[in-house]
């Protein structure tokens, strides 16, 4: 009797999901090492992690889209091997991807029966599928129209329809990845009020997310990934949204940069009030007001996702917008028509864009070519109608000698060069034009060790000769290395902005969770 | 313009509309499921000659039918291997596979027949002959409703029939089974279909392969029913008309016979110039009404007649990422 009652106790403490040393490398790129992880049943397990530290990998070797090179996966104290979605789905997991694997003209019926289908005929399926829609409808409060195309409902609807999907093919455990970075505040509520009735029920639940306050709120146990690595595990009731942001950010050795004081001169670029409304209608700029002096260099800090990506894209011409952007004086239009990145080159503005491989360079083509663009109307290239490739070839290989480009062979494909390599090609185009304001979007990540310290003297240098730099960066040890103000960006708004010299990284880690001065008092357990 | 001659204009309507409709049909599954093939007319024209080789061979058009379709098969699973295992250029394949049946049909038929790179003429069981339906020798007499069955209901060959009861099938496996449903997202988005657990490759490869076999169809109307034997190039382009018709159709079984009836009108009208003559009172070239099919995709590709949205993976090879 005691023994029969010990077993169940033992079979309900055995962990929902249980990943013991799992790593995933792609080429050189190690995106998961040596990952261990419990998630006991009937809870909430958040992972946290900038972009890009393996969340996204290891919840997809969960799901069956990779294979691990190594480690093994127990579910419900089981070890189970999932080759693919199919053994993921039968191992009762469930996935809500952050971009939805709905069919656009299909109904809500019929994408939650894709794949589930009862047989060969869909009427039945159907029927039956409608029943149980209401039924898990009635459970969970996740009411939704079963004929409407998922083309004609809003985003927070189709995820609904995505969880939904899950939970008809009786899914224990849900993985949600990033589920907020498409919502509003307001279904982004309702999502978690979702969650956490999902829970009372009895699943599992994995949020990943980039997002501290969601952490906060709705997890019962936190992971923290960084490079790849678990960094940490604890329980959210014991951590607070500073530590987090610090486990996340990291804490390497800590970066010297040679600067002199900055000599602040007049104001280059005025933002006043600036707001973004990206094409799903969430709002990713709240009113911005920022400024930014000729010979000093204003870093943004925050986590990413925070709108500091909407704010280089507004500001190089490529984002809509409203409010008042002034670059020396003069308005730069933010409504598209006449803003594109050459308009904002004859303003005086220069761009290293955040993701280099996809806004700074065209990866096939040459780096001589890749040199040229944007600049390719300058009269030095040209000869005639004719482009001057000698010419731009000619000056191509003295950017790579000045900025130390290895191989400095023009002709290599920009593929074919390092990341370091590559930045150091696009800020060489950049930088080399003389502009009055450079944005540059996270300067040096996936930059070996050598080559940041060559960039961080590139962006100095550019200061020194008076010369304006918005510097964007997730890495907030870069930030207070290179910058001479900082600005933290939090949920789309500027949280206050700090002289670099009188700020540290607590105080910033604190405003980058979203907590003001007024407000940082200890949290309570 | 009298009555008979109405009735005869749609009878070869009927007849010039059937591998339309067979290769539209086709194009229809393999693009439902992602797969754009611009390939249709190559396997029309390899079906075409084989199954009127093997039918001139052994005189028994089944047989010869059977081989026309093995043949279009086996190039639609080429174009499955390039495009879907190996991640090719769909249309790159496809245009490999027309210039591949184009040569290869006159090679072998030279080879096999010498007679200038045709098979020798089918007569008999080797051609698919006309069928007369029950009761058109007693109705014809009848005012009206007479002709009208017994000349442009009556009196086609099996494949017409095959061709026409193809279009309620397909729209009932499309819509209403469980094939058909994921047939249609694996065309729209495949990461829905492979996040479900169900295999793209093998959707895709299904779909592809009952693209050849409707083709397979199709190229065997053309020489064994249409005409009586296989002559250099005797496709004609039809593949790519069917490919029009298909856009015209916006992808959907139903469109795709008013679209072939239509384009098969065209057809019918360019060999009867005095009808149109006596119609609207000037003279109009052949030529001219061989081009409107082309002349209305564009027009329907131009988003004039609502909007024609093709199946949004078409063209794409899937690769697994998220």
């Amino acid at each position: 009797m005691t023994d029969t009652h010990e077993m169940e106790r033992q079979a309900t403490a055995a962990p929902a999901i249980e990943l013991k040393g799992i790593s995933k490398a792609f080429g050189p790129v190690q995106a998961n090492k040596d990952i261990s992880i419990r998630v006991m049943p009937g809870t909430i397990h958040g992972i946290i992690g900038e972009n890009g530290a393996g969340k996204s990998t290891l919840m997809s070797i969960l799901y069956g889209f990779y294979k691990a090179d190594k480690g093994e996966i127990f579910i419900s104290g089981r070890k189970t091997e999932i080759p693919d979605s199919q053994a993921a789905i039968a191992a009762g997991i469930g996935m809500v991807f952050q971009h939805f694997k709905l069919v656009e003209n299909f109904t809500v019926l019929e994408n939650i029966i894709l794949g589930a289908e009862d047989g060969r005929l869909l009427k039945p399926s159907l029927a039956k599928a409608r029943k149980s829609l209401l039924k898990l409808a009635d459970d969970y409060g996740l009411r939704v129209d079963p004929d409407a195309l998922i083309q004609d409902i809003g985003v927070g609807m189709q995820q609904r329809v995505e969880i939904l999907k899950a939970l008809y093919r009786q899914a224990d455990i849900l993985i949600l990845d990033e589920p907020t970075g498409v919502l509003t505040p307001a279904e982004a509520d309702q999502l978690f009020r979702i969650l956490g009735r999902l829970k009372s029920e009895g699943k599992t639940i994995i949020l990943i997310t980039h997002k501290l306050r969601e952490i906060m709120e709705t997890t019962d146990t936190v992971s923290v990934m960084r490079r790849g690595e678990m960094t940490a595990t604890v329980k959210t009731s014991e951590t607070s949204p500073a530590e987090l942001a610090e486990l996340m950010v990291g804490r390497k050795v800590l970066l010297r940069v040679d600067k002199d004081v900055a000599t602040p001169g007049e104001v280059i670029l005025d933002i006043k009030g600036l707001r973004v409304v990206d094409d799903k209608g969430v709002e990713r700029l709240r009113g911005i007001d920022l400024q930014v002096r000729a010979g000093e260099i204003l870093g943004v800090a925050g986590v990413a996702g925070n709108g500091q990506s909407e704010l280089l894209e507004v500001l190089g011409g490529y984002q809509t917008g409203t409010g008042s952007v002034r670059v020396n004086g003069q308005e730069l239009d933010l409504t598209g028509k006449h803003s594109d990145g050459q308009s904002r080159r004859k303003h005086g503005i220069a761009h290293v864009p955040e993701d280099r491989q996809r806004e700074g360079l065209i990866m096939d083509y040459h780096a001589w070519e890749n040199t040229a663009f944007g600049y390719h109307k300058d009269p030095a290239y040209r000869s005639g109608m004719l482009m001057n490739n000698a010419a731009i070839k000619a000056d191509t290989v003295e950017k790579m000698e000045r900025f130390d480009v290895r191989p400095p062979n023009p002709k290599l494909a920009a593929k074919n060069f390092s990341g370091g390599n590559q930045q150091k090609i696009v800020l060489a185009r950049e930088i080399e034009r003389n502009p009055d304001l450079l944005l540059i979007g996270q300067p040096t990540r996936g930059v070996d060790i050598g080559a940041i310290e060559f960039i961080h003297q590139q962006i100095v240098a550019l200061r020194d000769q008076g010369k304006a730099i918005l510097l964007v960066s997730v890495e907030l040890e870069e930030i207070l290395a290179l910058s001479d103000r900082v600005a933290v960006m939090f949920d789309g708004q500027v949280m206050g902005t700090r002289d670099a010299s009188a700020t540290d990284e607590k105080e910033l880690g604190l405003m980058m969770a979203g907590i003001t001065e007024a407000q940082s008092t200890p949290m309570e357990a | 313009m009298d009555y008979l001659t109405l009735i005869q204009l749609l009878d070869s309507t009927v007849r010039l509309a059937t591998p339309l409709l067979l290769a539209c049909l086709a194009g229809l599954f393999s693009e439902r499921a992602g797969i754009f093939d611009i390939g249709l007319d190559g396997k029309m024209l390899a079906a075409a000659f084989f199954s009127a080789a093997i039918a001139a061979i052994t005189g028994n058009v089944w047989l010869g039918l059977l081989a026309g379709i093995a043949a279009s098969l086996a190039l639609s699973l080429l174009h499955g291997l390039a495009s879907i295992t190996f991640r090719g250029n769909q249309l790159i394949s496809g245009v490999a596979i027309n210039f591949l049946a184009a040569g290869l049909t006159v090679l072998i038929a030279q080879s096999w027949f010498q007679q200038g790179g045709r098979t020798p003429s089918l007569i008999g069981g080797a051609r698919f002959n006309p069928i007369t339906l029950p009761f058109a020798g007693q109705i014809e007499p009848m005012p009206f409703i007479g002709p009208l069955y017994a000349e442009l209901i009556s009196g086609h060959s099996i494949l017409v029939y095959m061709a026409f009861a193809a279009v309620p099938l397909t729209w009932w496996i499309l819509y209403r089974t469980r094939f058909g449903l994921r047939l249609r997202a694996v065309g729209e988005n495949p990461a829905a279909v492979d996040t479900a657990g169900v295999s793209v490759i093998g959707l895709r490869y299904a779909a592809v392969c009952i693209c050849g076999v409707l083709c397979g169809v199709a190229g065997a109307y053309l020489s064994t029913a249409l005409q009586a034997g296989f002559i250099k190039d005797m496709s004609a382009g039809r593949g790519y008309i069917a490919l029009a018709a298909l856009i015209f159709a916006k992808w959907r079984p139903w469109y795709a016979l008013w679209a072939t009836l239509l384009f098969g009108l065209f057809g019918a009208l360019e060999t009867r110039p005095d009808v149109i003559e006596a119609l609207i009172g000037i003279k109009v070239q052949g030529q001219l009404l061989g081009a409107l099919p082309y002349v209305m995709t564009v027009i329907i590709l131009a988003g004039f007649v609502g909007k024609a949205i093709p199946p949004r993976a078409g063209g794409e090879p899937y690769v697994k990422e998220r």
